[in-house]
């Protein structure tokens, strides 16, 4: 039950954020930050797909992640979800092609080190 | 400029989001359930308690400014960048609740901060689109 939990948090997040980031790409940089602009722009975002889907798989990882802690320490729940990092970092790379140079690369692994050492 | 303000509210939002969560749903109780259904409408009950519901509010302002982030922003630079809100917990903890701070928390909050000056080294947007 608890690794299948932090599967459904892991994959969840990763997928959720890996949609989100395909769909507010494809509505270009947000330059208008005025309140009546903004709402039109956001509305607008949630009707495009992989925004829309976005949300499901972010709110499964969400609930997931609170029955994790419901039946596991938040310094087992942390760190575990912490691996979710690395798998991100790597489907940036490969599949929304961001160019992750090795500075990025090291600051990420710092990053996901620090996480879990925090919570240990 | 854009891009720090926004990951400030990001990381606020998150941060202040959680806090009333977990308060809330330390009151509501633990939940003890085996199946991913009992497990979602004990989630959704849990909804009736104000913190939590402030709590989701809070994150609700949280993923907005994610969304409008990412729309020129590297996934693989803000991922990082928001773990800024560990560094902010343990601060938080140490300075007002007066938290004893173990020395290995003080390392990993260190080699966060050491992260992000690395990725905050890097651009912002790498892709051609943005």
């Amino acid at each position: 039950m608890t690794f299948f939990l932090v599967a459904l948090v892991v994959t969840g997040n990763a997928a959720g954020y890996l949609f989100q980031t395909m769909g507010m790409k494809q509505g270009g940089a947000i330059e208008d930050f005025r309140l009546g602009a903004l709402t039109r722009t956001l509305w607008a975002a949630f009707r495009n797909r992989w925004v829309a889907l976005s949300i499901p798989a972010l709110a499964l990882s969400f609930f997931a992640f609170m029955g994790l802690v419901s039946v596991a320490d938040l310094s087992f729940a942390v760190p575990a979800t912490a691996a979710g990092y690395v798998m991100e970092t790597l489907l940036a790379r490969y599949i929304l092609k961001e160019s992750v140079s090795r500075r990025r690369w090291a600051g990420a692994a710092l990053v996901a080190c620090g996480v879990v050492l925090i919570s240990l | 400029m854009k891009t720090r303000i926004c990951l400030l509210i990001v990381v606020l939002a998150n941060a202040v989001g959680n806090v009333l969560l977990s308060y809330g749903m330390r009151q509501v109780g633990s939940i003890a359930s085996s199946s991913p259904l009992e497990l979602a409408l004990s989630s959704v009950r849990a909804m009736a308690n104000p913190y939590v519901l402030a709590g989701v509010a809070v994150l609700v302002v949280f993923l907005l400014t994610h969304m409008i982030l990412l729309s020129w922003a590297d996934l693989s630079y803000i991922l990082p960048m928001t773990s800024a809100g560990y560094i902010l917990v343990t601060l938080l903890s140490w300075w007002l609740l007066e938290e004893n701070v173990k020395t290995l928390r003080w390392l990993g909050t260190a080699l966060i901060v050491a992260g992000m000056v690395l990725v905050g080294g890097t651009p912002v947007s790498t892709t051609k689109k943005s």
